[in-house]
């Protein structure tokens, strides 16, 4: 049973068709890592999922594991301002704003949940400092910290590791991982790095506005795009 | 001390300072979203509509907040979806609509018989402006907006900071945007007479900056703002009483010294 359905997704910007009858089913505790060239229709795709853009066609559902609103999402850093005076608390709690509902103030149990995730992500002596003031690997462990108030089952990523020096970017990935294996949290995430994505996930979703490719990463390692790009050699380098 | 005295025994003061502190809580509870969402100068918009709005009201001798409360409220949701529209920037939308407010507010008062001592109050505010029903609508309406500030703070909080995880996570994003929009409009015309059309926005924006500048998490920049805000208020009305300045004047006179305290102080610490 899938977690995640898109079935013939078609979204365009003004004449632009940015994607077109895309389909695909994702389920529980897979890694999703969709790859494509800039402009293929990646951060579409996770948007147009995610309700933030309209869509022209096409059906998006979750199975009934996932209550509504209960995803988890990593923009792409750049829509959140620098100078926005927030403790890591509060953003952190923000998270579990969606199971709140129309109840106007955080719960005892809203807090727990807020406080074991800071703990897990072991940003716990961070807690009342300002985000502001935090080094941007320091910054996505915040962000992750409330994606996981939201959700317990699945993680949206747009380029969680842009702007992230190599090691920490390496951390960030490690901690996901853990998160998809030992959780069974589902994590779906775009990446202009294959390479890089290739070590962590298990499934592969190629897009250049249609799906060049959807399957496990064995089978896009043998399948004739990747020998393309990588000139036959299944390294899983470039 | 003699001053003050007498300052506190008259009723029209009373009440102005009553209406007063309730609207510096309002404005300086929303200026902090107001500022961080780059929404300054939809303050500024509409208390010029509500200018316009007033006018109109005087010349027909209609209640001036009842006729202008609804027409500002219209405004905000206008200049809101303004705002996001791509066609035409945000500030540049809401420099044309005020713009026209207010040039549409001068001309109905200069065929009505030009400039009196009413319209010149309202354009730079008056303690004397409030009459006695005013008040209890005034009052009434503050609390309202507080009420529901409070009540909403959370989501207000979320959609201030990260609008699209907010949206994407299934919060009602362009709902909690249109009562953000409702609270400044009612905060705006209320406060307007006092303030006066030139001066309200001020109160949004100055607060909110001021705390800015020490507090480090959303929560304490809401409560130093509001403090600071009612503590500008009063210097501000003891200032125009002592020394017979205008007092949405001296109230910004105020508020500006605040901002300078906190910004030196800020400045010192980031120092140390």
């Amino acid at each position: 049973m899938a977690q995640l359905t898109c079935k013939n997704l078609s979204i365009s910007y003004g004449n632009n068709l940015a994607l077109k009858d895309v389909s695909f089913e994702i389920n529980s505790g897979d890694y999703v890592c969709i790859v494509g060239s800039n402009g293929s229709g990646k951060s579409t795709l996770l948007k147009g999922i995610l309700g933030l853009i309209p869509r022209k066609a096409g059906e998006i559902f979750f199975d009934k594991t996932v209550k509504s609103g209960q995803i988890g999402y990593l923009a792409q850093q750049t829509n959140i301002q620098r100078d926005f005076p927030a403790s890591v608390y509060e953003v952190v709690i923000s998270g579990c704003l969606t199971k709140r509902g129309i109840k106007p103030f955080y719960s005892r149990k809203e807090k727990d949940t807020a406080l074991k995730n800071l703990k897990r992500l072991e940003i716990e002596q961070l807690m009342h400092k300002s985000y502001k003031n935090l080094s941007g690997g320091q910054q996505q462990r915040v962000l992750l910290a409330r994606a996981l108030c939201s959700t317990e089952k699945i993680l949206f990523m747009d380029e969680p590791i842009n702007g992230l020096d190599p090691k920490v970017a390496q951390d960030f990935y490690a901690l996901v991982k853990g998160l998809n294996e030992e959780d069974g949290l589902t994590v779906v995430m775009t990446s202009h790095d294959i390479g890089e994505a290739m070590k962590y996930a298990n499934k592969m979703l190629h897009l250049d506005t249609s799906v060049v490719f959807y399957g496990k990463i064995e089978d896009y390692l043998s399948s004739d795009i990747s020998k393309r790009l990588f000139g036959g050699h299944s390294h899983g380098k470039h | 001390m003699e001053n003050i005295r007498v300052l506190f025994s008259q009723g029209f003061i009373i009440r102005a300072l009553v209406v007063g502190i309730m609207v510096s809580l309002c404005a300086s509870l929303l200026g902090a979203t107001l500022v961080l969402k780059r929404y300054s100068m939809i303050g500024d918009g509409l208390s010029h509509v509500g200018f316009g709005a007033l006018t109109v009201a005087m010349v027909f001798n209609l209640a001036p907040l009842q006729v202008s409360i609804p027409i500002v409220v219209l405004a905000a949701f206008l200049l809101l979806r303004l705002s996001e529209s791509s066609k035409i920037k945000g500030d540049s939308a809401i420099a044309l609509i005020s713009s026209t407010a207010l040039a549409f507010g001068v001309i109905v008062t200069s065929l009505s018989g030009g400039m009196n001592v009413d319209v010149s109050d309202y354009m730079f505010g008056s303690i004397f402006a409030i009459s006695k029903n005013d008040v209890y609508l005034s009052v009434a309406l503050s609390i309202a907006v507080i009420i529901l500030y409070v009540l909403f703070y959370n989501k207000i909080f979320a959609i201030t900071f990260d609008e699209n995880y907010a949206k994407a996570t299934g919060t009602n994003v362009g709902l909690y945007k249109m009562l953000l929009a409702f609270l400044t409009a009612i905060t705006i015309v209320v406060g307007m007479r006092i303030m006066g059309t030139l001066l309200i926005s001020s109160l949004t924006v100055f607060p909110a900056l001021t705390a800015m500048r020490l507090s480090k998490n959303f929560k304490s920049v809401i409560i130093t703002s509001s403090l600071v805000s009612v503590v500008c208020f009063f210097v501000g009305i003891i200032a125009s009483f002592n020394f017979d300045l205008p007092a949405g004047a001296s109230i910004v006179m105020a508020n500006l010294g605040a901002f300078i305290v906190f910004w030196v102080i800020g400045l010192v610490l980031k120092r140390e």
